[in-house]
């Protein structure tokens, strides 16, 4: 048999694309300069990133002083990282006296264990765990961190600050307004006009103003409100004014995926002869608060920003320790390193919980494609 | 043969509270006890605790001399005013800085949101980092920030950085020229007023025209060239009767011109910054909430790239934009309440904390200054809904 060579029998090899259109330039080509208004945003970016990215990182960390202890250290045209060394304890602990600080780290590793526990999926037991969170590992941390019994030294909330004091009035602001916004959530979408009408109210006005006057309000016309022999602690008036104002914020949120829920679901449980609290218990509310966790996380995340602001009615939180040490004579000229770092710190826990909730929501997504 | 039984069944008479009307009634009773007991109970405390610190309740401190200075005044007001004038004062400086941060903010998020979607790279990734970096850090943060670390750092008046030698930076603000009307300034306005009317006649006789005819006029060109060409035409055909009085640096201060106080300077940068950031993130999504069916749509039906842009995809997006935008805007208005912590003089600085610290008169000005905010807020949300309403979709 002889070979035609008109044809071919085999395929030729697929030759690579043009020089232009693959590897590194191809894709600058393709993302970048393809066409001249492009090309010409492109130019202009890259000149903004050489004006204001590039000094901001020389400035904090090419040429930047990280070791040291004192002042003296500070030698390098760049940010002193060294004013941040030298007060991490009291950033992190406030005025906690040294010798109990054992407790706070305690406190510290079981919450990190308990959110890991919940935010890692596919393990077990997470209905308990999460009650453990919201009821048990309050009463735990209260007695760890104010003491005074089980032979602990009595710390009065005074001397709390720093990191911890951010992180007690973040967990107590969430663990406090979930439960009161689902109860004004419920109750808002509640047949009695009173009930109804009540949670209305509660809602619309916290929503209304701003933290800085509930704040102001927790602190000079709370203890108007209480007999006047009962010393009222400045903390917890403050733990207070958060509470109410997150959980109307949070009632909105859960009334949202409420309202999702197909009335059908409803109808099915009364055919079944349920109560109302078996309903909304063990029906409406599971369906309703998984479909609204990337809500609450947000909300924990405008929570979790906002309890800086405690420093305008005299608390030392996070903010306001960094704050207090730029007003040190021998530190004085650092308020750049001061609030960059403290920004850092917030955006590493916000931008952590945030990359959270987007995770979340496509793991909500796929199970309920329509 | 089957008879109907002539007694029906009797109705379950179970104890009242099986009846589920009775039962509501119940506990709203109730509840409302509960509430009207617990009120009572702290009405009564402050009662107690009022008298036992001596202090009368009324509105009666708003007549009394306030005795301070506040750096910026809108209107006119001496340290011999009311604290009422306080109030006033303070709601202006308010309302200033909201305004600036609300047009500043949307400019920037408009602009962020859009370069976000860019099908450039690196613009859309620049529009991301600017999102993810000013989104996650508290606004109280950014304020500080830029107060303490950057305005607070510019050197004195003799060594002002200056812009087109016009605007002046320095430690104490920015000054910037003041405009002086001359006479016969006041025809502009005027003729702005009217342009403005004529633009708004000429749009109403574009659609009604559009309407009969089928044939579109170039509403937005013509609308525009009314309400700039105008005035200005009005502007220097009087002579151009308006002088501006460039600041001169004089001895260790500058003469001349407005000084723009670096609080405001720092409240609006921070405030506008923030706000942006939430502000791209609802443009983004307004945009990629209309279906790539619609584009299809009015591609297949041949229209123009910018007539699908302006006709089908803005009015559809702003639909999801609008509301969340704002929200935006009302926690802006809410957050401008910050500027107490540099000393800013809007509403909560000055009337919730001078004034509160020297009168005394917690209970009356906390309510007072909640109640602006929540007037605002009712205000905005009631038109909100009514906005709502009208651009629900139109479904069976």
């Amino acid at each position: 048999m002889t070979t035609d060579s008109t044809f071919r029998t085999e395929m030729i090899e697929a030759r690579e694309a043009p020089n232009q259109s693959r590897g590194v330039i191809g894709w600058f080509r393709a993302n970048l300069f393809n066409g001249p208004i492009n090309s010409i945003v492109s130019v202009v970016v890259i000149y903004l990133i050489a004006r204001l990215v590039w000094p901001f990182l020389e400035w904090a960390v090419i040429d930047a002083d990280w070791i040291g202890t004192t002042r003296d250290a500070c030698t390098g045209d760049g940010a002193c990282w060294v004013f941040i060394s030298a007060r991490f304890e009291s950033i992190i602990y406030g005025f906690y006296p040294e010798a109990a600080r054992w407790r706070v780290d305690i406190v510290f590793a079981l919450l990190a264990i308990l959110v890991a526990w919940l935010a890692i999926p596919g393990t077990p037991r997470k209905k308990w765990v999460a009650l453990f969170t919201l009821i048990v590992f309050p009463i735990i941390a209260y007695f760890l961190l104010v003491g005074g019994s089980f032979g602990l030294e009595y710390v009065p909330t005074r001397a709390w600050g720093g990191l911890m004091l951010t992180l007690t009035i973040a967990v107590v602001g969430i663990v406090g307004s979930l439960p009161l916004g689902i109860i004004l959530a419920l109750g808002r979408r509640s047949k009695m006009p009173f009930v109804k009408g009540i949670c209305v109210i509660f809602i619309e006005f916290w929503r209304g103003v701003p933290l800085i006057t509930v704040l102001f309000m927790a602190s000079v016309m709370l203890p108007l409100f209480v007999p006047g022999n009962l010393d009222f602690d400045k903390l917890l008036r403050a733990l207070i004014g958060i509470m109410f104002f997150w959980s109307a914020y949070m009632a909105e949120v859960i009334r949202s995926g409420l309202q999702a829920i197909g009335k059908g679901q409803n109808e099915a449980g009364q055919a079944l002869g349920l109560s109302y609290w078996h309903r909304t218990g063990l029906i409406i509310l599971p369906q309703a608060l998984k479909m609204v966790i990337p809500g609450i996380v947000n909300t924990f995340i405008s929570l979790f920003k906002d309890t800086s602001l405690v420093l305008i009615i005299g608390l030392f939180d996070l903010l306001a320790i960094i704050r207090a040490g730029l007003t040190d004579s021998n530190w004085l000229g650092f308020s750049t390193e001061g609030y960059v770092f403290a920004a850092a710190v917030f955006w590493v826990f916000c931008f952590s919980m945030s990359r959270y909730s987007q995770y979340i929501e496509r793991r909500l997504n796929t199970g309920h494609k329509r | 043969m089957l008879r109907p039984s002539t007694t029906l069944p009797r109705r379950g008479r179970g104890p009242l509270w099986r009846n589920p009307a009775i039962r509501a009634l119940i506990v709203q009773a109730v509840l409302f006890l509960v509430l009207a007991v617990f009120i009572g109970y702290l009405v009564h405390n402050t009662l107690l605790n009022l008298e036992a610190r001596g202090i009368h309740t009324g509105f009666g401190f708003l007549e009394g001399r306030a005795g301070f200075a506040i750096p910026q005044t809108l209107v006119e007001y001496t340290s011999d005013s009311t604290y009422g004038k306080t109030f006033v004062i303070g709601l202006l400086n308010t309302l200033l800085v909201s305004a600036l941060g609300i047009v500043a903010a949307t400019i920037i998020g408009f602009v962020v949101g859009i370069a976000r979607l860019s099908p450039n790279w690196l613009l859309a990734r620049l529009a991301t980092i600017y999102v993810e970096t000013f989104r996650n850090i508290p606004l109280l943060v950014q304020i500080l920030f830029w107060y303490y670390a950057v305005l607070r750092a510019l050197p004195s008046p003799r060594q002002s950085l200056s812009l087109f030698d016009v605007f002046f930076f320095n430690v104490r603000g920015m000054v910037m020229p003041d405009p002086q009307p001359l006479n016969g300034f006041a025809a502009t306005p005027w003729a702005l007023a009217l342009a403005v009317v004529g633009a708004i006649l000429f749009g109403l006789f574009a659609k009604r025209r559009q309407a009969s005819t089928g044939q579109a006029l170039p509403v937005y060109w013509i609308g525009a060239a009314l309400i700039i060409g105008v005035p200005l035409i009005v502007f220097l055909a009087t002579g151009s009767p308006l002088e501006w009085v460039v600041p001169k640096l004089t001895g260790f201060n500058f003469r001349g011109g407005i000084n723009i106080l670096p609080e405001l300077l720092a409240l609006w940068l921070a405030l506008s910054i923030y706000t942006a950031a939430f502000i791209a993130e609802i443009v983004r999504s307004g945009i990629l909430s209309v279906s790539h069916g619609q584009t299809e749509a009015a591609r297949s039906l041949s229209l123009p790239e910018a007539i699908t842009l302006r006709k089908i995809v803005i009015p559809q997006a702003m639909r999801v934009i609008i509301p969340q935008m704002t929200s935006q805007y009302l926690n802006l208005i809410k957050n401008s309440s910050l500027a107490t912590a540099i000393g800013y003089p809007d509403l909560v600085a000055v009337f919730a904390g001078t004034t509160l610290n020297q009168t005394g008169q917690a209970i009356e000005i906390i309510a007072m200054t909640m109640a602006v905010y929540l007037v605002i807020s009712l205000t905005v949300s009631f038109l909100m809904n009514l906005y709502n309403a009208r651009t629900l979709l139109k479904e069976r």
